[in-house]
């Protein structure tokens, strides 16, 4: 059972790509989901979350940004990995401030439906209750870091499709968190518009439309009525049929 | 039953905690004397939340769902209160009818599935079994083994108004529904069938209610001074003085049936309550201005609501409030066991009030949202909860975010009340007895008319320094543990 010369293998389904394709692409173009949450179709990858680790022979690569190579042999959907990827979420749910009964993303979260995806049922590990900066400044937008899981989509979005730069992320460990390039810090004093990729790509409640909130009823919102699988895969296909 | 909190010589302390029954976590101490006089009753609230402080700083759109998490029983009460608060926010003066009407729709399912509760869940087994009688099966699963027909009614009325709820909200706890102006989503056609197929016996059942409590209420002389206080009354009235739950204004009237004031906008209560802080409770003490601590003090709920409307919209209701006035001889209804009564009287209006909206054809409308005006610096939100007058109150500054909370909740207006009645009962049944399981419920029996919601009651953070005195019959302190706004801990004497 060995990969031809244009195809890998994923937990023993072959699957073919194409030059430069990354294994992610490679997946999510045949139908194979590998969860992820700062991976985006149409984004230049990041590697920043790590959900998408999978494994071929000894080593753990991100899928989002290792190249799909001839003959791989890939692990990806096993009780090992999904642990290890539910306990990456569980640490991205105590280093934010994520309080989903009362958050207007709630169900429409890709976050807390990977914690379902995945079975998660408890945070497991202690909270860090971080103290960090809401920005409410911009009229039409809602910056509140307590959220950020440092995905960094919203800096790419805006860096490459709307040619605007507004976000980067500054420091290291802990203390790396999600900053505005403007001399104030401040959101409203940076080009950025509503309409905007960077304004709509946050995977989480941490850049969000201001007085939108809780409009979509319950049983109406995305996660209601897909999974969070069925939403990777529909990503990429969106893509594919832009080109 | 006997409190490991010291006693002063010649006393000890008993303290029911917590206190069974009830949402929340209170309870109730007594200090009694070598003869068993009773010196001291107090009920304390216990728990703390600090829902004012942490809202601060937040969207103002978020404030109904996040306000809401208060509590369980009655969540769909904040986020309509606070959903009030924001629609003044955003200059909205006035909904669409469809918007009006499904959310007066949604506060009939609460008021019902609430009063449901509280009555035959938590209250009933005391006057089915007997306050004092055997603790094993006062509770709904020895109403259920015992009085079968009448804990289903109850089971069952309580899932209507859920239902109700999960409708229009998207669930049956803490759903969404309210937005700033308006709705979130239309009433179906299938959704009113459906409750409209059971309404029939949600009618007859809240008949059946009403009618057993008042048989409970006028057939036990000793029930009318139990725990009874001569008080005044805060509720909600509709614009031609009916019993209002979601809008009007509010009227007071004293305990001599005089209004205090005439009726007032709810905007404007802060020129008529205040609210003071005592060292020994979370929960804070509200009064009337004008009257001062001492004798301002006040009740709400179903008692105060049926003491304080002119009449009752709707037939059946009205029948049964005109048959509690009859029993009151005109007057005000001071009796504080009544409470359950009156309780009963709204569930029924409630059950009419819901079967007259079902067939309204505004409810199935699809016109939910109204524009949004001039935005506001505050917004003030009232409404009646299931446990009487709620106040929502929001600052938020020129980016959306609110910088200064106050919510007055049913039970903190109740709670001098609450106090009162476990004093007089104290007094009345415990004074010079050897104390029992028995005798004691009697004081959680004072406490449950009331329908306390402990949980909401307690809200604000950091503004609270806490202060435990131990303090002798003559006056003298003992001891004293005193915590700071800053959390450090003094002991006085010094304890080394």
């Amino acid at each position: 059972m060995t990969a031809g010369n244009d195809t890998i293998r994923i937990d023993n389904q072959e699957i073919p790509f194409t030059a430069g394709q990354t294994i992610m692409d490679a997946a999510l173009a045949a139908g194979v989901y590998i969860p992820h949450l700062c991976h985006h179709p149409g984004l230049p990858p990041s590697g920043n979350c790590r959900l998408c680790m999978v494994e071929i022979g000894n080593r753990s690569v991100a899928a989002c940004i290792a190249a799909a190579t001839a003959g791989q042999q890939i692990r990806n959907d096993t009780p090992e990995l999904n642990a290890a990827r539910k306990a990456i979420t569980q640490m991205l749910f105590v280093e934010g401030n994520h309080i989903c009964p009362s958050c207007e993303k709630t169900g429409n979260c890709k976050l807390q439906a990977m914690a379902y995806h995945l079975g998660m049922l408890d945070d497991h590990f202690p909270q860090f209750y971080p103290h960090r900066e809401l920005d409410a400044s911009h009229p039409d937008i809602l910056l509140d870091r307590s959220r950020c899981i440092l995905c960094d989509l919203c800096v790419r979005a805006s860096r490459d499709v709307d040619k605007k730069n507004v976000f980067a992320i500054a420091g290291r460990g802990t203390q790396a968190h999600l900053i505005v390039n403007t001399p104030t810090g401040k959101l409203v004093d940076s080009p950025m518009a509503k309409t905007d990729l960077a304004a709509n790509i946050c995977p989480v409640g941490a850049i969000l439309i201001k007085e939108k909130g809780y409009e979509v009823p319950i049983g109406q919102r995305i996660y209601d009525r897909q999974t969070i699988r069925d939403i990777g895969l529909y990503e990429q296909a969106e893509e594919k049929n832009k080109e | 039953m006997e409190s490991d909190q010291p006693a002063p010589a010649n006393t000890r302390r008993i303290a029911i905690d917590p206190v069974t029954r009830v949402e929340g976590h209170g309870k109730i101490t007594l200090l009694i004397d070598d003869d068993n006089h009773i010196v001291e009753a107090r009920f304390h609230i216990v728990e703390f939340r600090g829902f004012e402080k942490f809202i601060q700083g937040r969207p103002f759109w978020e404030v109904p769902f996040f306000v809401q998490r208060l509590c369980g029983i009655c969540p769909v009460s904040h986020q309509l209160a606070a959903a009030k608060a924001v629609d003044q926010i955003v200059g909205v003066n006035q909904l669409t009818p469809t918007a009006t009407k499904l959310r007066r729709l949604l506060h009939f399912g609460q008021m019902l599935q609430s009063h449901a509760l509280h009555f035959f869940h938590l209250s009933s087994p005391d006057f089915l079994f007997g306050f004092g009688s055997d603790p094993t099966k006062r509770n709904i699963a020895g109403v259920l083994e015992q009085y079968p027909e009448i804990a289903l009614k109850g089971v069952k009325l309580r899932k209507y108004g859920q239902r109700i709820i999960e409708a229009i909200t998207g669930k049956r706890i803490h759903g969404t529904g309210t937005v700033p102006g308006g709705m979130n989503k239309p009433f179906t056609l299938p959704e009113r069938d459906a409750l409209l197929a059971d309404i029939d016996d949600i009618l007859q059942w809240s008949q059946d209610a009403v009618a057993l409590n008042e048989q409970i209420h006028t057939a036990h002389a000793d029930h009318r001074d139990f725990g009874t206080l001569h008080s005044h009354y805060l509720s909600m009235i509709g614009s031609n003085g009916e019993l209002e739950f979601y809008h009007g204004n509010l009227r007071a009237q004293s305990v001599s049936g005089d209004n205090l004031f005439a009726p007032f906008d709810y905007c404007d209560y802060q020129q008529i309550i205040s609210e003071e802080v005592r060292s020994w409770s979370y929960l804070k003490f509200p009064y009337f201005s004008a009257l001062g601590t001492e004798h301002g003090w006040y009740r709400v709920g179903p008692l105060a609501r049926i003491n304080n409307c002119a009449f009752i919209s709707t037939p059946l209701a009205e029948a049964a409030r005109q048959r509690f006035k009859a029993y009151g001889h005109g007057n005000l209804v001071h009796d504080t066991l009544a409470y359950h009564w009156a309780r009963m009287i709204e569930l029924l209006h409630c059950a009419e009030s819901i079967q007259s909206l079902l067939h309204d054809r505004d409810i199935t409308g699809t016109d939910l949202l109204a524009k949004k005006g001039e935005y506001q610096p505050q917004g003030i939100g009232v409404i009646e909860a299931p446990r009487g007058t709620l106040f929502h109150h929001y600052h938020v500054n020129d980016e959306g975010l609110v910088t200064r909370a106050n919510l007055i909740v049913s039970t903190t207006s109740n709670n001098q009340a609450m106090n009162e009645s476990v004093r007089t009962v104290a007094n009345q049944y415990l004074d010079g007895q050897e104390i029992t399981e028995a005798l004691l419920n009697h004081l959680e029996v004072a406490v449950r008319a009331y329908d306390p919601c402990l949980s909401c009651a307690t809200h604000a953070l950091g503004k609270m320094p806490l202060q435990v005195t131990l303090q002798r019959i003559d006056g003298h302190v003992v001891h004293q543990l005193t915590k700071n706004t800053e959390g450090t801990i003094q002991s006085s004497p010094d304890d080394h």
